[in-house]
Order: C-alpha cells, then sequence, then structure tokens
C-alpha cells in the first residue's frame, strides 16, 4: 500500500515539475491584481478576512495539537473530569461574536458602494444567449455579438492551445478607462453571469429581469472572464473580454462603429444559389455549435439539420424556426441576430447541404418581406 | 452507568435470504440496508466524480461532451446528497438511536422497512434516467429553472425521484422523532440522551420542515414545463429566481441536515478516545438546536449574485455570519473534552479528529462566502467546490467513517483490522486534501465551476486535483475491504469495545443480539 | 411475534411496504411516460394506482385488524398519534411552499417586472395578472369574451365564501362526532360523521363548478400566467386534501358502522379529523389570500 502511495506521489510531483516551466499565473494563490476601485475593496477585504479566519484557526488548533501531544495516554496523561464550565462558554461565544461584528462593518461598506449604480457616464445592456454575450451601447445604436473564437481544433487537441485558450471572443467588449460604466444584465433563454474577476463584477443575466452593476477601469488593457453561471452544454464555452481603451480612443471607436453600423444591407444585389450557398456556409457556423458541423446534431436534444422533416419539408416552416425560434428551447429567434441575407443563405444552405439536396433557394427578399 | 438485561428470545419462524430483507421490521437489519445502500451509492457517486476529475485532467475536451460532464456533475451531486450522506446517516440512526435511548425498536417499524425500500427505487429512476433519449440531468444538483425546462424526459425522472426521497426521508425522520420521544426508557431524560440522538433529533425536525418544500419546488417545475404554469417564466408574470428562493429554503437547511448527526458522531467518538465527559453537553444541545434554527433565514447567501435589494443582501450576509457562533461553541467544546484527557489515537478517534480540522477549514471558507461583496468574486468558482467539499467529504463522510469504524465491532462482533483502518485514514486524509485544497486556489485564480474545459493558467493545480481525486477513489476501495473483512471474521469483539465508553449501546453483547432491550435498561 | 415491553406491540416483517414501493414506482414512471408521449404511460399509471390502493386495503386493513384485536396500547396509540401530528406539519410546509410561491411573485416579482421598462414597456403590473405577454384581467366574475386577451378571476363573496361556511361548518361536524364517540354514542356519533361527509362533498361538489366555470367562461386557466397558476396550484392541492381527508373520514364512518372505536381507543377517528381540520385551516389562509385580497 505504501510503496503504491509513494509511486502516485512521486508521479503526481514528477508531472508538476514539467509543468512549472510554464506559464507564469499558473500558481497564483490568491485573486488577481484589481484594475478598479471595487475590485480593490473587495481584495483588501478577502485578505482582511482571511487573515482573521487564519489566526483564529491557529490558535484554536494551536490548542488541539498541543492537547493532542501533551494529553496522550502513552506519555501517561490520566483524564481529568471536567465537563462544563459556563464563563468559558460565555467567553467563546461573546468574543467571536465581535470578530463577526468587525467583519461586518467593511463589508457592509463595500456592499454599499458596489450597489451605487448611480451617476454613470456610459451605459451598456448585457445580454446572455447560450452561448455567446450581446452588448449594446444604451442611446448610441452601436449591439454586437461577441462568440467564442478559440478553434474547435484547439478544443478538440488536434492542434497546439493558443495564449488565451477558452478566453478569447471574435468581438471584445470595448469599453473606456476612468469612466463610471453601468452594465444592465438581462438574458434571452436561461440564466448566464457575467463575470470579469479584474473588475471585480458578477452579476447574473436572468430572462425577463434587468440586474444592474458598474465598474471604472483604472487602466487601458484585455481583460478576461467567464459565464459563470450553467446555462446549458457551452456553459464553459462562453467567454467574456474585455478590452479597456483610453476615453480618447475609446470615443474614436465608438463614433467608427455607428458609422459602421449606418452601412447600407446587401440585401437588393444579386443572389445566386452558389452565393447563397457559400455565404450560408460562412453563416452556419452559427448553427453548428449545437446542429453539429456536419448537420448530425449533438446529444441532449439538439435536432440534426439532416434529414429533418422541418428542413426538409414546407420552406414557411422552416423560416419561422429560424426566425422566432422556439420557445422553451435554446432554439433562439435568430431574426434579431442575423440580417435578411444571412437567414436567407442559412436557409438555403440547411435545404442543399448535408445530403438534403431540396433544391430550391429562399432570396433575402422574400425574409424582408416578412419582418 | 446503565445495566440492561437482554431477552434473546428469537421470534417464530423468520422469512430467510431475500425475503428477509425485503420485509424485515427490525431496526438493526434496515439500518445495515441503510449503510449498504449509502456505500453503494458512494462508490457511484464516487465514479461519477472520477469521470468528472479525469476530464479535468488537462485542458480540452478528451474523454466526455460537455452535454455528458454536465450529467455527470449533476448525478454525483445528486447520488451523494440524497444517495450516499443522507441515507448513511438514517443508517445509523436506526442502528442506535434505539440502543441509545433503550427502546425495543424503532416506533413504527413497518413504516420503517417502508422509508427504506422506497429509495432503491427513486434511486433507479435517477440512474435510469441517464439512458432516456437526451440523456440525464445536465442542469446541476440544484436544477435552477429554466435551464430544467429545456430539458428532456430525464428532468421530469429526477423530479419523481426527489418526490420518492422526499417521502422516504419524512417517513423516516417522523419515525426517528417519534422513537425519541415516545420510546425512551424509563429515566433516559431528554438532557441525558447521547449527543447522537439530539443531533438527530433537531436534523429529523429539519428534514420534515423542508422535504415538502422541495417537493414544492419541483411540483412547480414539473408543472411550467407540462402544464402550462409561469411560476418561472416572467412573460406570464413569473421569475427564475423564485425557483432559486425556494429551492435553497430547502437547500441550506438540507447542508446542516448533513452535518448535524456528523456532529453527533463526533460528539460520541471524541469523549470516549479522551476518556473524558463530554465538555459542555448542554451548550451543545443548545448550539445545534441554534445551527438549526438559524439554517431556516439564510438561504440567500446561495444567491448573492442574482440582483437582490441591498436590504436582502445585508440581511442574509449578517444572518450567515452569526452561524459561525454556535458552530465555533461545538469545535471549542471538542477541544476541551480534548484537553487534559488520555488520548489515545484509534481509527475512529483519527478520523474524529480530521473531521473537527477539516471541517474548520471548510467552515473558515463558508464564512469568507458568507461576506457578502467577497462572495462577488468566489460564487459559482471552485472556492465553493472546495468549501462544500471540506465540509461534506471531511466533514460529513468521514465522521460516517470515523462512526463506521466505532461501531463496527458493535454491529459485527469482531473488531475491524487496526493497522488497515490507520492506513484507510492517512490515505484518506491526504488524498483528500490533495484533491481539494488546490480547488480554492483554482477558485480564487477565477476557474468557475460546472466546466468540462478550462483555460490554461489552470492546469497546474487541476492536475494535482485530479491525481488526488484518483487516490481518494482507490483508497475507499481499501475501506470496502476493511467492512467486509470485520463482517467476516477478525478478533472477536468485546462488549465494552473500547476503554470504558458511555452509552446503553456499550451494555449490551456484540454483536448486538437481534432485539435489544425489550425490558427496558434501567439509566442512572 | 410482538416480543415487547410493557407490551409495546412490534410488528412482524410484512411485504406491504415493498409492495407499496413498486406501486409508487410504477405509477410515477408511468406518469413520466404519459407525460413524455409514451403509450405505456397510462397503463403503468393504472397498475400503480392499482397497486398502491391494494396495498393501502392490505396494510391499513391488517393495522385495522391488529388494533381491532387489541393488540395496541396506549404506548402504541401515543406514537401513532405523534406521527400524524409530525405528518401533518410535513403537510403544512408543502402548502408554505405554495403560499410563499404567492406572496413572492405578488409583492416582489410582477412589481419588478412592472418596473422594467426596458424589456416590458407598459406593462403595468398589479394583482391579479397574467404577465406581460397574458392575458388582461378584468372585473371579477365576468363572463369574458376572448380567453387570448381577457380573463376574469373567481370573486370572494360568490361560491368561496360559501365553501369557507361548509368547510367551517364541517369542522364543528366532526368536532360533535368526536364527543359523541368518547360518550360512546354512537348514533350520534354516526349522524354528525355522516354530515361531516355530506358537507365535504358539497365542497367538492361546488369547487368541480367553480373550476368549470373558470375555465369555460371566465378564461381562467393554469396556464393565465402566474395567477392562473398560483390559484390553481394552491386550489388544487388543497382540493386533492380535501378529497383525501374525505376518503379517510368516509373509511372511519364505515367502521363506525361496523362498530369498530371505543371510547378510550379511536386513533383513526382523531388522525382523520385532525386532518379534516388541517385542510379547513389551509381552506381559510386560501380563502383570504387568494380570494379576499
Ligand atoms: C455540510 C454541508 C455544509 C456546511 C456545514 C456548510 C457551512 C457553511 N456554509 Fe456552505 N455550502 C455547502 C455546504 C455546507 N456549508 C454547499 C453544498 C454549498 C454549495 C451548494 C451549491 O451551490 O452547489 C455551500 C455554499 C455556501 C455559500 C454560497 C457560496 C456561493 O455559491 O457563492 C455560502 C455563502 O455564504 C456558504 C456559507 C457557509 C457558512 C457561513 C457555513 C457555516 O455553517 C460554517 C460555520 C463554521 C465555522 C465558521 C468554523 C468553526 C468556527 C469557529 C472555530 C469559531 C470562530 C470563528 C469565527 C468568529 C470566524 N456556503
Ligand atoms: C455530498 C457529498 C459529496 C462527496 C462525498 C463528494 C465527493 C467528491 N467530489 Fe463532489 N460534489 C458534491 C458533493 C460531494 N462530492 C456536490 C453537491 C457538487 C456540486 C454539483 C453541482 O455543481 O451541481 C459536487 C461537485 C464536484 C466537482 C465540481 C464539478 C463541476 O463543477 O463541474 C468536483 C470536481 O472535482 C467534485 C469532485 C469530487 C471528488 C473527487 C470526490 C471524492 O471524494 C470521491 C471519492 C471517490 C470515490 C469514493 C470513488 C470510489 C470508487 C472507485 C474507485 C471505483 C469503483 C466504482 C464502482 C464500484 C462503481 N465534486
Ligand atoms: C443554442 C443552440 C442552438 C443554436 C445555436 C441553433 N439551434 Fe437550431 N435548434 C436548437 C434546438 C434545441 C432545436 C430543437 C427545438 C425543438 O425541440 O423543437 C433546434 C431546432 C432547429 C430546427 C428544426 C429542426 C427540427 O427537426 O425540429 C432548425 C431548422 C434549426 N434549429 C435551424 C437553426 C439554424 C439555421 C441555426 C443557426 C442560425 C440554429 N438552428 C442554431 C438549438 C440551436
Ligand atoms: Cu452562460 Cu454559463
Ligand atoms: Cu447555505
Amino acid at each position: 500500500m505504501l510503496t503504491h502511495l509513494r509511486k502516485v506521489v512521486l508521479l503526481g510531483g514528477a508531472t508538476l515539475f514539467a509543468m512549472t516551466g510554464r506559464a507564469g499565473a499558473a500558481w497564483d494563490l490568491n485573486l488577481p491584481p484589481p484594475v478598479s476601485p471595487i475590485g480593490q475593496e473587495i481584495l483588501e477585504l478577502h485578505n482582511l478576512i482571511l487573515l482573521i479566519c487564519l489566526i483564529i484557526f491557529f490558535v484554536v488548533f494551536g490548542f488541539m495539537f498541543y492537547s493532542i501531544w501533551a494529553h496522550r495516554k502513552s506519555r501517561g496523561s490520566t483524564a481529568a473530569q471536567f465537563s462544563h464550565s459556563n464563563s468559558l462558554e460565555l467567553v467563546w461565544t461573546i468574543i467571536p461574536f465581535f470578530i463577526l461584528i468587525g467583519m461586518a462593518i467593511p463589508s457592509t461598506a463595500t456592499l454599499i458602494n458596489m450597489e451605487d449604480t448611480s451617476k454613470a457616464d456610459l451605459t451598456v445592456k448585457v445580454t446572455g444567449y447560450q452561448w455567446k454575450w450581446h452588448y449594446e451601447y444604451q442611446k448610441h445604436g452601436v449591439g454586437f455579438y461577441s462568440t467564442l473564437s478559440t478553434p474547435r481544433a484547439q478544443i478538440e487537441g488536434k492542434a497546439p492551445k493558443g495564449e488565451h485558450y477558452l478566453l478569447e471572443v471574435d468581438n471584445p467588449l470595448v469599453l473606456p478607462t476612468d469612466r463610471k460604466v453601468r452594465f444592465l444584465f438581462t438574458a434571452n433563454d436561461v440564466i448566464h453571469s457575467w463575470w470579469v474577476p479584474k473588475f471585480g463584477t458578477k452579476k447574473d443575466a436572468i430572462p425577463g429581469y434587468i440586474n444592474e452593476s458598474w465598474t471604472l477601469i483604472e487602466k487601458p488593457g484585455t481583460y478576461r472572464g467567464q459565464c459563470t453561471e450553467l446555462c446549458g452544454k457551452d456553459h464553459g464555452f462562453m467567454p467574456v473580454v474585455v478590452e479597456a481603451k483610453t476615453p480618447e480612443e475609446f470615443d474614436a471607436w465608438l463614433t467608427g462603429q455607428k458609422s459602421a453600423a449606418a452601412k447600407p444591407d446587401t440585401a437588393a444585389a444579386e443572389w445566386t444559389n452558389d452565393r447563397l450557398m457559400a455565404e450560408g456556409g460562412q453563416v452556419y457556423s452559427k448553427c453548428a455549435g449545437c446542429h453539429g458541423v456536419d448537420g448530425g446534431g449533438t446529444p441532449g436534444g439538439f435536432p440534426a439539420i439532416a434529414g429533418s422533416s422541418i428542413v426538409t419539408g414546407p420552406v414557411d416552416r422552416h423560416i419561422d424556426v429560424v426566425m422566432n425560434g422556439r420557445s422553451g428551447t435554446s432554439m433562439q429567434a435568430f431574426k434579431d441576430q442575423l440580417t435578411d441575407v444571412e437567414v436567407a443563405s442559412v436557409i438555403t444552405y440547411q435545404r442543399n447541404a448535408f445530403g438534403n439536396d431540396i433544391g430550391d433557394a429562399v432570396l433575402p427578399s422574400q425574409i424582408s418581406a416578412l419582418r | 452507568m446503565a445495566t440492561a438485561e437482554v431477552a434473546s428470545h428469537e421470534g417464530h419462524h423468520h422469512p430467510t435470504g431475500i425475503m428477509r430483507w425485503l420485509t424485515t421490521t427490525n431496526h438493526k437489519d434496515i439500518g445495515t440496508l441503510y449503510l449498504c445502500f449509502s456505500l453503494t451509492m458512494f462508490l457511484i457517486g464516487g465514479f461519477m466524480a472520477l469521470v468528472v476529475r479525469a476530464e479535468l485532467f488537462q485542458p480540452g475536451l478528451q474523454i466526455v461532451d460537455p452535454h455528458f460532464f454536465n450529467q455527470m456533475t449533476t448525478m454525483h451531486a445528486l447520488i451523494m446528497v440524497f444517495g450516499a450522506i443522507m441515507p448513511g446517516f438514517v443508517g445509523f440512526a436506526n442502528w442506535m438511536i434505539p440502543m441509545m435511548v433503550g427502546a425495543p425498536d424503532m416506533a413504527l417499524p413497518r413504516l420503517n422497512n417502508w422509508s427504506f425500500w422506497i429509495l432503491p427505487f427513486a434511486f433507479t429512476m435517477l440512474l435510469s434516467s441517464l439512458f432516456v433519449p437526451g440523456g440525464g440531468p445536465a442542469a446541476g444538483w440544484t436544477l435552477y429553472a429554466p435551464l430544467t425546462i429545456q430539458g428532456g424526459m430525464s428532468v421530469d425522472m429526477t423530479i419523481f425521484a426527489i418526490h420518492m426521497m422526499g417521502i422516504s426521508s419524512i417517513l423516516g425522520a417522523i419515525n426517528i422523532i417519534v422513537t425519541i420521544f415516545n420510546m425512551r426508557a424509563p429515566g433516559m431524560s431528554l438532557m441525558k440522551m447521547p449527543l447522537f440522538v439530539w443531533t438527530w433529533l433537531i436534523t429529523a425536525f429539519l428534514l420534515i420542515a423542508v422535504m415538502p418544500v422541495l417537493a414544492g419546488a419541483v411540483t412547480m417545475l414539473l408543472t411550467d414545463r407540462h402544464f402550462g404554469t409561469a411560476f418561472f417564466d416572467p412573460a406570464g408574470g413569473g421569475d427564475p429566481v423564485m425557483f432559486q428562493h425556494i429551492f435553497w429554503f430547502f437547500g441550506h437547511p438540507e447542508v446542516y441536515i448533513m452535518i448535524l448527526p456528523a456532529f453527533g458522531i463526533i460528539s460520541e467518538i471524541i469523549p470516549t478516545f479522551s476518556r473524558k465527559p463530554l465538555f459542555g453537553y448542554t451548550t451543545m444541545v443548545l448550539a445545534t438546536a441554534c445551527i438549526a434554527f438559524l439554517s431556516f433565514v439564510v438561504w440567500a447567501h446561495h444567491m448573492f449574485t442574482v440582483g437582490m435589494p441591498l436590504a436582502g443582501e445585508l440581511f442574509f450576509m449578517y444572518s450567515t455570519m452569526l452561524i459561525a457562533v454556535p458552530t465555533g461553541v461545538k469545535v471549542f467544546n471538542w477541544v476541551s473534552t480534548m484537553w487534559r484527557g488520555a488520548l489515545t489515537f484509534e481509527t475512529p478517534m483519527l478520523f474524529a479528529v480530521a473531521v473537527v480540522f477539516l471541517f474548520t477549514i471548510g467552515g473558515f471558507s463558508g464564512l469568507m462566502l458568507a461576506i457578502t461583496p467577497a462572495d462577488f468574486q468566489y460564487h459559482d468558482t471552485y472556492f465553493v467546490v472546495a468549501h462544500f467539499h471540506y465540509v461534506l467529504f471531511s466533514g460529513a463522510a468521514m465522521a460516517m467513517m470515523g462512526g463506521a469504524y466505532y461501531w463496527l465491532p458493535k454491529w459485527t462482533g469482531h473488531m475491524y483490522d487496526e493497522k488497515l483502518g490507520k492506513i484507510h485514514f492517512w490515505l484518506t486524509t491526504i488524498f483528500f486534501n490533495v484533491t481539494f485544497f488546490p480547488q480554492h486556489f483554482l477558485g480564487l485564480a477565477g476557474m468557475p465551476r460546472r466546466i468540462p474545459d478550462y483555460a490554461l493558467q489552470f492546469t497546474e493545480f487541476n492536475v494535482i486535483s485530479s491525481l488526488g481525486a484518483f487516490g481518494l477513489g482507490l483508497s475507499q476501495l481499501l475501506f470496502v475491504y476493511i467492512i467486509v473483512k470485520c463482517v467476516r471474521s477478525g478478533v472477536r469483539a468485546t462488549d465494552e469495545v473500547w476503554e470504558r465508553p458511555r452509552g446503553l449501546e456499550w451494555t449490551v453483547p456484540s454483536p448486538a443480539p437481534y432485539h435489544t432491550f425489550e425490558t427496558p435498561p434501567k439509566v442512572i | 411475534m410482538s416480543g415487547s415491553r410493557d407490551g409495546y406491540y412490534l410488528p412482524n416483517p410484512s411485504a406491504w411496504p415493498i409492495i407499496g414501493s413498486i406501486g409508487l414506482f410504477t405509477t410515477l414512471l408511468g406518469l413520466m411516460l404519459f407525460l413524455n408521449e409514451g403509450k405505456t404511460g397510462p397503463w403503468l399509471m393504472g397498475f400503480g394506482a392499482a397497486t398502491i390502493i391494494f396495498m393501502m386495503f392490505g396494510w391499513f386493513g391488517r393495522v385495522i385488524r391488529e388494533s381491532e384485536g387489541g393488540m395496541y396500547n396506549d404506548h402504541v396509540g401515543l406514537s401513532f398519534r405523534m406521527s400524524m401530528m409530525w405528518f401533518i406539519f410535513s403537510e403544512v410546509m408543502f402548502f408554505a411552499a405554495f403560499f410563499s410561491a404567492l406572496f413572492y411573485t405578488r409583492s416582489l416579482a410582477v412589481p419588478w417586472l412592472a418596473d422594467t421598462d426596458l424589456l416590458w414597456p407598459g406593462y403595468e403590473g398589479g394583482w391579479p395578472t397574467a404577465g406581460p405577454k397574458g392575458p388582461l384581467p378584468i372585473e371579477a366574475d365576468t363572463v369574458v369574451a376572448d380567453p387570448s386577451r381577457q380573463f376574469s378571476t373567481i370573486g370572494a363573496w360568490g361560491i368561496p365564501v360559501v365553501n369557507t361556511g361548509l368547510l367551517l361548518l364541517s369542522s364543528v361536524t366532526v368536532t360533535i362526532a368526536h364527543h359523541a364517540l368518547k360518550m360512546n354514542e354512537r348514533r350520534k356519533l354516526i349522524v354528525w360523521l355522516g354530515i361531516t361527509l355530506v358537507l365535504g362533498a358539497m365542497f367538492l361538489f361546488l369547487q368541480g363548478k367553480e373550476y368549470a366555470h373558470a375555465y369555460q367562461e371566465l378564461g381562467l386557466t393554469l396556464g393565465t400566467g402566474v395567477y392562473g397558476a398560483t390559484f390553481f396550484m394552491l386550489t388544487g392541492f388543497h382540493g386533492l386534501h380535501v378529497t383525501v381527508g374525505a376518503i379517510i373520514l368516509l373509511v372511519v364512518w364505515l367502521r363506525c358502522l361496523r362498530g369498530h372505536f371505543k371510547p378510550e381507543n379511536h386513533f383513526a377517528f382523531e388522525a382523520g379529523a385532525w386532518y379534516w381540520h388541517f385542510v379547513d385551516t389551509v381552506w381559510v389562509g386560501l380563502f383570504i389570500f387568494v380570494y379576499v385580497f
């Protein structure tokens, strides 16, 4: 048994040793260095409470281990027969009580500060979807989705993992430094939770309700976090990435976004089947997470596209599912997420790929007529 | 302390073989059934934890797909909580409470049989949900709406399994309360009862109070899923967070349901091996009651990030912190019991001391979680996972192991293998810490829970944790071996087993005869 | 074997519990399949329910024989009484869950939704409500034309207040019957317990009428947002408990006809009466919080 134990320990030790060369942050033992005032307050609070707990811990178990050492029968200790002491009981009830009051005071102060979302310079509405985030700059008319950008090959171990494995997205949330940013959280389907450790900001995004929180970023940089409420299959794959720019850079960025959003839609252009198929193949990557790259679906209630009666059936029902989703399932209404072109092309693609071969095409104009 | 006259007249012909176990009305048989069931579930649930840990051994998806991973996490917890820990303690209660209070059996023996025999059916339902289309429940053991509204038929199976477990727990708890109130031997006043009996009395009360609430919560889930109600649907005026409130109104008392009997076991073991009476018996009883009372008003500390009003957050922070006081009283009393005793460290005592030490670590991390602003950082990270395995594994599960070593000689009539017992203890304790201590750091560094894959900076501690988990799992096979060996052979145990232990159970022969205390013992 | 001290009766091994478990399991399995469109569902449910009924006849029959055979002393009786009390307590907690759901939605969730203009513009909240997407409430007891746009609630001062009276009265009659039993006035016992049963049946009948009215004319269904959900779940579970209580009392009544129970030993009667008082109390809570306010 013992040799077995030694083997496991050695094996573990060797693996650890082999890994220490890499990734400096890996041995961090405490909360990451904060970049916001609240983050800083939380860190200090955390350190304080931890310290108090450690002190009590060492005092209490100092007594216990002294007793274990000194009052062993094998050392000839004989048992005393005392069995209670009211004054002692009183002392060790009252002292912890006051220690707790000491902890509660700074905690209350920080909490009140955290919940004060007034006087914000910028408001961003954050909506959780299965499994992506949508950011909307209130009053600026700018909004976009933010999805994991780590390639599947890396996740499946077919390619080496990049530095920001699983913590990278296509469109990061861009925020200004030194301005109070207010967040409004909500969700489209199930509960998600938005978290950036270095801000000390975490809040649940709940369908049908709005939660508020705020932050003030002190340093430009890229900050990463994750969804922290189990939200189904790909809960582990919906990171949060925030790019903090200086106020000037941020304003410039926002203006740029506004003009990009005003760009005319290409829906009027000429759409051939081939172009629809090519475009649809691209858009389908948004569906592949659930319906499978090969249209085969995924276990756990995500139906196959290949051979699906909806997809191979009348086109109206197909369009309806994609545009309006199915309530009560993770199939969401894509009409607000995709342009007419994208909806038309992905439907065309689904009807003609994966061996479905229906042969018909859906034109963007058909979709715009339905809006 | 007490003497007993034991009438060992066997009744008429009793069924034998499988029918004996199916139809038994004997508290010892039923206790054995509960304990065997609990151990089986512990192995199955542990096996699922090992699947989780194996997937988390390395970043990337290697062994299971994310959906199955979530099923494993969910099932692991449901099985451990409702299959291993709770029935395990009911097993102890069945074996020990009648013997400890000098009763001939439980108050309602047929009902007692039913309480047990609902469980295997409940878990058949739960486990078979893994094999239905769409796989098992994957929304975490907390079953939060609306994720569970999305799930497939396995969610319905889980709901019905929970209904059955609820019936079983409520009937079992009623039986225990009635036994304690109505079946005590003459002279066994309430304040003379062993602390284990006291903790169970209070636990049983908690069970009756909160299991129906859980049943209500999952019933609402069921009707939302199938009958068009809108309890948790904002479009119809409902609120998904309401599910969390109702669930945690059950869930927090539930965690004390899983720890109070453990406190009771510890309070039996420590005095025996300190050769000293329990320090502060009366305050121990009061502290237990106080913890139980407080447990009803702290539930929303699991929900600090759902966006409660500030006043609510403050209330739940303060009330949660307050629990540290009565729990501290218990810890201090255990240490004082050991103080100036004549300590020896047989396996049960090793487990008891480790439980006090490790549970307190979990208690302190609990206190940190109670600090609301800080919980915004800890919530739903591995820091929480570390916290609750310290209180659940090194609190509840290890207390049960200690209790099993402590009473096995009384149950089987044989001494267990002391040397193997000690090895089991050290392997368990060491591997337990290797598994779960690094999870504190993972949580602080920002690793969320319930994820099948993680960013690279979390690799190192996950490797350690997974290696520890496999060691921990293998060590438990030794536990099984020791139990089997002890049941079948071993040195004959004396009636007292240990050196002048207190309590009526030590006044009857080892193994305890099929019927004890048919004439009540005299309690002095 | 009734090995015991001071005559505390300890039953022999029994197969009823395991039969009960099989029944319970089959019923729930059947229900689960039924909800998920399995064809065997209803059959399994029927079989399971039959098994449970068989178990109850067997188990309770056995208990009745033991009781009438004088095998239970006061000590056993006390165990039974205590268990019934705690069982009723568990039922109280079950209802507490649904009452809390009502209070929570009314006083917290709905006002919050009404405040969330960003997501639910124009939603005003208030009570009754079927939520931002549900039909709108109109004056109580008005027949609605289009249930998809409007619904109406049931006013407190029609059937509900009559039902309150019926149940309160039945609590009185069951107490009179209890006194009669204690005085060993068998005729009086049978008459007053019979009246209790009739009152219970009248309650259930009116409740059924009310439900039909709600579904057919008021547009009020289980699916009418949280109002419909809390209303029907609370009153529905209560109705179920009245049914169970009435069945208990019916069995007790039949046993009375057969001459069971003695003035000093009639646990089943007391248990049934307690249960009846419990459903009565719950109804008063319902009447106040569901109908009146
Ligand atoms: C046996 C089970 C058990 C026990 C006993 C506890 C005990 C405690 N728990 Fe724990 N807890 C769980 C099981 C348990 N918990 C589980 C399963 C979860 C997660 C559920 C899920 O989400 O899946 C959880 C989660 C959890 C959370 C939510 C975290 C989150 O999700 O964000 C919180 C927050 O407050 C918390 C707090 C506490 C506290 C304050 C105690 C206290 O009772 C601890 C008291 C003990 C001590 C403090 C130590 C001894 C005291 C002294 C030596 C005295 C002196 C001390 C001082 C004055 C400081 N627990
Ligand atoms: C109640 C008690 C309890 C116990 C005893 C345990 C025991 C263990 N738990 Fe458990 N765990 C929970 C309760 C418990 N857990 C809960 C409530 C959750 C939250 C779930 C959720 O998020 O919803 C959780 C979640 C949880 C996670 C987080 C998963 C996630 O967030 O995705 C992890 C990860 O490491 C983990 C690991 C372990 C390990 C390694 C053990 C070890 O102690 C297990 C030891 C191993 C064995 C005992 C196996 C022995 C058997 C064999 C070696 C093979 C033989 C097999 C057969 C015969 C079938 N647990
Ligand atoms: C978050 C997961 C998810 C994503 C992403 C997703 N779907 Fe779905 N989809 C589902 C689920 C779940 C269903 C099944 C709904 C049901 O049970 O009725 C579904 C059903 C469908 C159906 C009907 C299939 C059938 O046989 O019932 C079509 C067509 C479809 N989705 C198209 C799409 C398209 C096009 C996209 C991308 C633009 C997409 N889906 C993205 C989850 C998803
Ligand atoms: Cu979104 Cu987890
Ligand atoms: Cu808790």
